[in-house]
């Protein structure tokens, strides 16, 4: 009987020879990260743990992008409480203010290998699975024993495969299959299961749309998401990060799966997905028309160079509509200067739109672009729940960077193909 | 550790705000959390639980937010296991993490009633219904969970780790 790539990973990382999904195994990890967010009371907790040094301060990344600048009083206290941390501890893999988002920065400084095992204190660590690494998120307490330890427990999840086969579409991208995706199985149809995504149309997709797809399988209640490495992941990893030692895993084709969903996906259009739910997904045409008063481009979903060119495709020689405040926030400092390189910024710039600072903030609610009473963006991140980018009538649709960057232009939900 | 209690039981999808209602959040302190345990589902089951009960529940005990102070209340209300045909996957973690003792038996869920007498053995997660003389039998826990319960979570586990392999360095 076979093993999945996500069976094959736990297992090389635990004592025990065989596993199955419902199994309870302690592994060992090889990277952690976490953030200003839950850092502050895992470094509590970590403290109250008796410890006195981190497992390895060459595998642990802190990075400082939620409330960063920070927002206000109690940011600056719990990223003074993560400074003095790195400090006393000797994390060297630390990222203040500015640097960019957690994951983002995690795969660009190579903190993220194939095959690696990586544990974060941030429910989107899933995102790793786009480079065939196992990584998910886990709260504060768990990440201060993993910070001694540089162990964990975990259930091994059961094994779902989603395989997309046909022609993918112009203006389709990996952030419309995962949201078509979620559509299909629900908020809850991946529940603690692993996402494994593959098929013709996955290969073909870029590394960046890997881990946009993998970031959002945590939207559907995945442990995690995982695509297989092939030619451009490790193309990607030596050209890019300068890595080439590191472990292939790939499915059996005897492994088991708990199911198979296969998806054609030829006639998708660009997918937007309503609120308040990830899972509400759309074709963009169903939803065009729709007046907006935000759009913001970035975040760990879509926030890569690949993501900015797309908007700039489209923002290019354009204007944003005086109704609409476009904000464009890189996912990181490298992100941003090759976008200043590129010419991107200064594209975004003449279109009149924003850009911001690398980091979490609007993505959230919480600063740079928070959303008053009633009102409604047009965003590349991934969640869309009540209240998350501001007040709680606000409404949030999600979608791709090119029809962001449409409705951006337009002042209403708009088709890419409606500018160009 | 041999376990033995009275049971309560409860339905499907038993939520965290039923074991715990989030105006209580901001209280941290284990008793004062006890004082709440259920109330949500009951307003005055905290009077009637008693040092020992055991709780059973049906699938996906534990859903909704990830709030540890759910199981928090459970076990400083006196629970000594909780016995489901599943958990939420946070409620588990964090259960596991407080040290309360979990398992997961779908027949033992079908098989016991409210009010009967339970036994479970923790090392090998054998349940018995002493009531109805009947067994059923939930997957073992690995070592280093069983650990985890004993030293009472994943705080106190560390820490004896910790002392133990420092002891051993010395
Ligand atoms: S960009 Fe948004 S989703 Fe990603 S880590 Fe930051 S707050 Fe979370």
């Amino acid at each position: 009987m076979g093993y999945t790539i996500t069976e094959k990973i736990l297992l090389d990382h635990t004592q025990v020879k065989n596993i199955k999904p419902g199994d309870i195994i302690q592994v060992d990890v090889d990277f952690i990260m976490t953030n200003d967010i839950s850092g502050p009371v895992s470094v509590k907790q970590f403290e109250k743990m008796g410890a006195k040094k981190v497992f390895d301060i060459e595998r642990m990344a802190i990075i400082l992008d939620h409330f960063t600048p920070n927002k206000d009083l109690s940011a600056a206290e719990a990223c003074k409480t993560m400074r003095n941390f790195a400090e006393k501890y000797g994390i060297k893999n630390f990222y203040d203010a500015g640097s960019g988002i957690e994951h983002v920065i995690m795969h660009e400084k190579g903190y993220v290998k194939p095959g690696d095992l990586i544990i974060g204190g941030d429910s989107h660590t899933v995102t790793y699975g786009g480079l065939g690494a196992f990584s998910t998120g886990v709260g504060s307490t768990d990440l201060a024993g993993v910070m001694a330890l540089g162990k964990i427990w975990l259930k091994v999840p059961s094994q779902l495969r989603f395989v997309y086969k046909g022609k993918i579409p112009e203006w389709v991208g990996g952030k419309d299959l995962i949201i078509y995706t979620i559509g299909q199985i629900g908020t809850d149809g991946a529940r603690y299961k692993t996402m494994e995504f593959s098929g013709e149309v996955i290969k073909g997709l870029e590394i960046e749309d890997r881990l946009t797809m993998c970031n959002m399988a945590i939207e559907a209640g995945a442990k995690n998401g995982i695509i297989e490495p092939d030619d451009k992941t490790e193309c990607y990893m030596r050209e890019e990060i300068g890595i080439t030692e590191y472990r292939v895993y790939k499915s059996d084709d005897d492994a088991r799966y708990e199911a198979t969903f296969e998806f054609d996906v030829s006639n998708l259009e660009p997918q937007v997905a309503v609120p308040f739910s990830p899972g509400n997904a759309k074709g963009v045409s169903e939803v065009t028309g729709i007046p907006i008063d935000q759009v913001v481009i970035g975040s760990c979903t879509n926030g890569r160079l690949k993501d900015l060119r797309e908007a700039a495709k489209i923002l290019k020689n354009n204007k944003v509509h005086p109704k609409v405040r476009a904000i464009i926030f890189p996912g990181s400092k490298k992100i941003y200067k090759q976008a200043l390189k590129e010419g991107l910024i200064d594209i975004f710039i003449n279109s009149g739109a924003m850009i911001a600072i690398p980091g979490c903030g609007v993505c959230f609610g919480g600063h740079m672009g928070v959303l008053a009473e009633g009102e409604r963006a047009v965003s590349t991140t991934n969640r869309n729940f009540v209240g998350r980018m501001g007040h709680k009538s606000s409404e949030v649709f999600l979608s791709n960077p090119a029809v962001a960057a449409a409705s951006a232009i337009k002042g209403v939900i708009a088709h890419p193909e409606e500018v160009v | 550790m041999i376990i033995q209690g009275r049971v309560f039981k409860f339905g499907d999808d038993l939520d965290t705000d039923a074991i715990l209602p989030g105006q209580y959040l901001s209280i941290s302190n284990p008793e004062e959390l006890a004082k709440h345990c259920m109330e949500g589902y009951q307003q005055d089951f905290p009077q009637k639980i008693k040092q020992g009960d055991i709780f059973v529940g049906g699938s996906n005990f534990g859903c909704g937010s990830s709030r540890e102070h759910a199981p928090i209340a459970i076990k400083a209300a006196g629970v000594s296991c909780v016995i489901a045909k599943s958990f939420a996957r946070i409620f588990y973690r964090n259960g596991i993490n407080i040290g309360l003792p979990l398992f997961e038996c779908a027949e033992a869920y079908e098989g016991i009633d409210e009010g009967d007498t339970v036994q479970i053995d923790t090392n090998n997660g054998l349940i018995k219904n002493l009531t109805k003389a009947t067994q059923f039998q939930a997957m073992p826990l690995p070592d280093f969970i069983k650990d985890i319960i004993m030293s009472g979570g994943l705080v106190e586990y560390v820490k004896n780790k910790l002392k133990n392999s420092r002891r051993i360095s010395l």
